[in-house]
């Protein structure tokens, strides 16, 4: 029964894989990926959708995780419950919303583009920091004192190895949506990808829509694959295995 | 303040957009919740498809959803539907199954098994197992997976205003093509309300929903 199915998946996949091409032929899609004069536009907003999402990944992974750790120590714990609310509430906001915001304050551009996906970005991983430290078991951390360690080293091999699994949800959730956002931002004039499908949907012209669109969700499934490596490498051995 | 008063000088047209966007919203959920639950309670019967289902789920998730709107157009082009309402509901119900049937699942898979045998010591058949004991015990967590399907749908739709599909996120496509600051800033802020006032409004509904006896138990527990 389940070989069936196997071969049942490989039969749709195959078809899937047909009409794609048929689609791609007909619609001039591979006309235009190598026509001398459309490739490198295209590479090049390729390339400034990924160095938006580059950014402001950088700068949301260091904030986020920064403001995350710095919830759960002693001294600022007691406002942890308050900014677990204000971060709900932020990540019920629209995307779109949170650009448009960007762009009526700080005009247009790259700069309120990147502003924007960093602030979005910000919400899953500061929200997933604080769980995934709080989540901690307080006997590894007893451990950790009664083994000598200052509290910094407690954070750095106890605290922060162990939340490492729901961080690294966190990072993977706000890296899929931030690329999904960073799309959008061609609307506030930063460039990128959505330049294609924003111009393809207007003009009607299906090569260009589907030139921006496949990229976008190939670097999103990317991005999904890429966390699960990342996983991989950074969540150790003991605690995997655990699973 | 100048927003304030673009809102009130256009307020009936507010209300139109709220209407459409709750509309598409809406609709998307009516028809997501049925296949969503459905395939949510198939999968727990039938265990081996439940990670091809959820994958399959979770990839639909990933896609972003201006890319989707970019994909489906030139297939819904065939059928002279690849703008307007039509593709948004669609894309709506994709993005909704994941959480709906994940919840589902999860769901019904955490009914403690004690309760299961009892239903089944006291003869319930199958479907009566499910009718009246594992979906009461489950719903309050199949609407939580509702209201995280509901607040997303909110923000998706509000992008599918540029396949023309209406709804609030008009005010912010107007307003960013005719640079009119109030006119974007009210369309960001009723999008956001729009979607925190849901996310409240299934709160409840999800408090409501739990069974007496469990609210009990768990304010006993506290």
């Amino acid at each position: 029964m389940n070989r069936l199915f196997t071969k049942l998946y490989r039969i749709i996949i195959a078809v899937i894989i047909l009409i794609a091409g048929v689609t791609f032929e007909r619609t001039g899609l591979i006309k235009l990926l190598s026509d001398p004069y459309e490739y490198p536009v295209i590479m090049e907003l390729f390339l400034q959708h990924l160095y938006m999402v580059t950014l402001s990944m950088l700068f949301a992974t260091i904030l986020g995780v920064t403001a995350g750790i710095l919830l759960t120590r002693h001294r600022f714990r007691r406002y942890a419950g308050v900014c677990m609310y204000i971060i709900g509430l932020g990540q019920t906001i629209p995307s779109l919303a949170v650009l448009a915001l960007a762009m009526s304050f700080l005009g247009i551009g790259m700069k309120p583009a990147v502003f924007a996906l960093t602030i979005y970005s910000i919400l899953p991983i500061a929200r997933n920091t604080l769980a995934g430290i709080t989540a901690v078991p307080p006997e590894l951390i007893d451990a950790g004192k009664g083994m000598g360690m200052p509290p910094m080293r407690i954070l750095m091999e106890v605290e922060l190895p162990n939340a490492m699994k729901v961080i690294l949800t966190g990072f993977r959730v706000a890296l899929i949506i931030n690329i999904g956002t960073a799309a959008l931002a061609y609307v506030i004039g930063a460039g990128g990808l959505g330049d294609l499908i924003f111009t393809g949907i207007s003009l009607m012209q299906t090569d260009k829509l589907l030139a921006g669109a496949i990229p976008v969700t190939l670097l999103a499934l990317f991005a999904d694959f890429l966390s699960e490596l990342l996983g991989l490498s950074l969540i150790s051995r003991g605690l995997r295995l655990s699973d | 303040m100048s927003t304030l008063r673009f809102i009130v000088d256009n307020f009936s047209e507010v209300m139109y957009l709220s209407w459409e966007h709750i509309w598409i919203v809406g609709i998307a959920l009516l028809i997501a919740t049925p296949i969503g639950v459905v395939l949510g309670i198939v999968i727990t019967k039938y265990e081996q498809f439940s990670s091809r289902v959820l994958n399959g789920a979770n990839i639909l998730m990933t896609v972003p959803s201006l890319a989707l709107f970019g994909l489906m157009l030139p297939v819904l082009a065939i059928f002279n539907m690849g703008l307007g309402k039509v593709p948004a509901v669609i894309a709506l119900v994709l993005y909704s199954q994941l959480p709906i049937i994940r919840n589902t699942y999860t769901a019904i898979k955490n009914v403690p098994p004690a309760l299961v045998d009892a239903g089944r010591g006291m003869g319930m058949s199958k479907w009566k197992l499910l009718r009246e004991l594992e979906i009461p015990l489950a719903i309050p967590v199949i609407i939580a997976g509702l209201r995280t399907a509901a607040v997303m749908n909110i923000g998706v739709a509000a992008i599918a205003t540029y396949i023309g599909a209406g709804g609030l996120g008009v005010y912010i496509q107007q307003g960013i093509a005719r640079v009119y600051p109030e006119m974007i800033l009210s369309g960001a802020l009723l999008v956001s309300l729009l979607a925190i006032i849901v996310d409240g409004g299934m709160a409840l509904l999800e408090r409501i929903a739990t069974p007496e006896g469990i609210r009990i138990q768990r304010k006993l527990s506290r």
